[in-house]
């Protein structure tokens, strides 16, 4: 009985999830809980329905995504802190018939690569620039990032983040939205099932607008949880990223442009 | 005999890049290399050849943009002055690392700071010791005439590719700035995308089903594996020092007393060099060509047949430092350079040769 229950559930006319051949099966190395492992798996997901793994090229980061190379089955390059913008406008402008795309965190696109990013934008190369926002520089510990909120606690910030002292967050997408060579902006996230239905859609909207101009950078944000970093276990970082207090009443998410 | 110009050096190395078929220059303007770039965009690159030309928002983008490019298999450039090679410094440490291939020249000034836009060759430290972190080197052609400028592009293309190393082409503002007769070698085509697939089966060219994914980085967290990258890196080294050294020596057979310059200080010390013979004294000219790899084995045999040797370069002293290592104390060895953009003059170089060297002691 159980086995013929068995051998029915596996026709193939019931799958219903395969995972992507586009992530390899290399062990993820981000901590249970990440937002990483879903923002890697939607956008091979998309990569692999748009048939494009051989006209892909990606750009890996510095921060906890730098190893996104060992993930994402296509080719890739990793850059210096910051610089994945450069690197992209450099393959996209020799290679105008491949998928670009960049995948940055909050430190890396918003600190020390604001420069690279916003005229990499400016000049409306036709990339696509994934930004993974935690508010707060992982890989290196938990330290407070370009991003990370007024009163929150980092431990470059231990008893929160004072914009007196320490500036305000950094709204890049919304300044990178006013740019005239950008196509389109959106805020996503990954924190529950709809989310990331919403946030690969945006993902698969960005790229096909690549592959069918000639000018235009795209830009998503995907709001992701850092549970090690904000000191929560993963079901509050989810609620605290999208609950009442901070996340969504300063970040909304959604189309910018 | 091909197409003959009269060219400033600067303008020299930007012709040579469109007719040595260089699919991207990537840059950004600083004194005195500007007219690189200007030159290029005088010039359409895109409808000679194809060629992409971008001027980035500083010298970090636009060594970044190299970086990228270069890791595609295709073969791209970009030249700067001293203050903007310090900023690009990251990305030759990363290039190094991810051994990719790519020419940049600078077009040196003097320092240290914003210091000024004269000739200077005080980056020599700069250019072969490393200059960005980690233990890697460049491979550093050193041009000494307006017809090298043009002819040391194809050249470091040549030995970028066949090393997978960054090459820069080590000129200075004078170098940079005056005009000679060229002669320009005739055009050779961009390589087609399935060249490029042929010849760099390594580079981010889109992972096809008949190949592994291809991954460029200068990144391994584990140790052991990263010391072996480092001893490959070290082996490549020592290869390109046993096939790649070269210099000119220039009336050196019967000579007592030498002097080792290169660059623009090469062609003063020629001159002095006649005003010695002039005078008898028998001064011969050893002119690098390449600062890495160093000719070391040939100065060290040469030393036992010398009285003395008078490093000539604008700066406080850096060339001196190689020399008194390749001569082991064989032989008296000392510099003499001006500094901050002053250009020595034949004259003053031969008083230093013949007071500190010829009629100073041993």
């Amino acid at each position: 009985m159980r086995d013929e229950l068995y051998n029915e559930l596996v026709k193939s006319e019931n799958l219903v999830y395969k995972k992507t051949s586009l992530m390899t099966d290399n062990v993820l190395s981000y901590c249970p809980g990440c937002g990483h492992g879903t923002a890697h798996r939607i956008i091979m997901e998309v990569i692999d329905e748009m048939d494009m793994q051989q006209d892909t090229i990606g750009i890996a980061p510095v921060g906890c995504s730098v190893l996104a190379y060992e993930f994402m089955n296509i080719d890739m390059q990793q850059a210096a802190h910051g610089r994945a913008p450069a690197l992209a406008t450099g393959i996209k402008r020799l290679w105008p018939d491949k998928l670009v795309f960049t995948y940055q965190g909050d430190g890396d696109l918003a600190a020390i690569g604001t420069a690279e990013t916003i005229h990499a934008c400016n000049r409306g190369e036709n990339i696509l620039i994934v930004f993974i926002n935690n508010g707060i520089y992982g890989m290196t510990g938990g330290q407070m990032a370009p991003t990370t909120l007024p009163g929150m606690k980092t431990s470059t910030s231990p008893f929160g983040r004072n914009t007196a002292l320490m500036g305000n967050p950094l709204k890049i997408t919304e300044l990178v939205a006013q740019l005239p060579g950008v196509h389109s902006v959106s805020r996503q996230a990954v924190h529950t099932p709809a989310a990331v239905r919403k946030a690969k859609k945006a993902i698969k909207k960005a790229f096909e607008y690549q592959k069918e101009n000639t000018a235009g950078a795209t830009f998503v944000e995907i709001v992701s949880s850092c549970n090690s970093g904000w000191k929560l276990p993963p079901a509050k970082a989810n609620e605290w990223m999208m609950g009442e207090e901070p996340y969504v009443p300063v970040l909304s998410t959604g189309a910018i442009r | 005999m091909g197409e003959l110009k009269l060219m400033k050096g600067n303008e020299a190395i930007a012709e040579a890049a469109i007719r040595a078929g260089v699919d991207a220059y990537f840059g950004y303007p600083i004194t005195p290399q500007s007219e690189v770039i200007e030159y290029l965009a005088s010039q359409k690159p895109e409808e000679r050849t194809g060629m992409v030309l971008l001027q980035a928002e500083s010298e970090v983008a636009s060594i970044n943009m190299v970086y990228g490019a270069a890791g595609s298999g295709k073969k791209v450039m970009t030249t700067s002055s001293s203050p903007g090679i310090s900023l690009m410094q990251e990305g030759f440490s990363y290039i190094a690392g991810a051994e990719l291939p790519c020419v940049v020249a600078n077009v040196v000034r003097g320092g240290p700071g914003l210091g000024t836009i004269q000739p200077s060759q005080a980056d020599y430290f700069q250019a072969v010791k490393g200059g960005g972190h980690g233990d890697y080197h460049l491979i550093v052609l050193a041009p000494s005439s307006v017809q090298e400028m043009a002819d040391f592009v194809p050249l470091a293309f040549d030995l970028a590719f066949k090393y997978r190393n960054p090459v820069m082409i080590l000129s200075d503002g004078m170098i940079g700035q005056m005009m000679e007769k060229v002669e320009l070698f005739d055009p050779v085509p961009r390589w087609t995308d399935e060249e490029i697939k042929e010849k760099c089966p390594w580079a981010t060219t889109g992972k096809t089903s008949d190949r592994e994914r291809n991954i460029i980085t200068s990144l391994d967290l584990d140790p052991s594996r990263q010391e072996k990258h480092n001893h490959k890196l070290q082996e490549k080294y020592r290869k390109i020092s046993e096939e790649e050294i070269r210099f000119e020596k220039i009336e050196c057979d019967d000579a007592e007393y030498i002097f080792v310059a290169y660059g623009s200080s090469s062609r003063i010390a020629q001159k002095a060099l006649q005003l010695g013979r002039a005078k008898g004294h028998k001064i011969g000219l050893l002119r690098l060509i390449t600062l890495f790899p160093f000719p070391y084995k040939e100065l060290n045999d040469m030393a036992p047949n010398l009285k003395g040797i008078l490093s000539v370069e604008l700066s406080a002293g850096q060339l001196i430092e190689d020399i008194k290592l390749a001569v082991e104390g064989q032989v008296k060895a000392e510099h003499y350079g001006r500094m901050g953009g002053i250009i020595h003059s034949p004259a003053e170089i031969l008083e230093a040769m013949e007071k500190n060297i010829i009629g100073g002691k041993k």
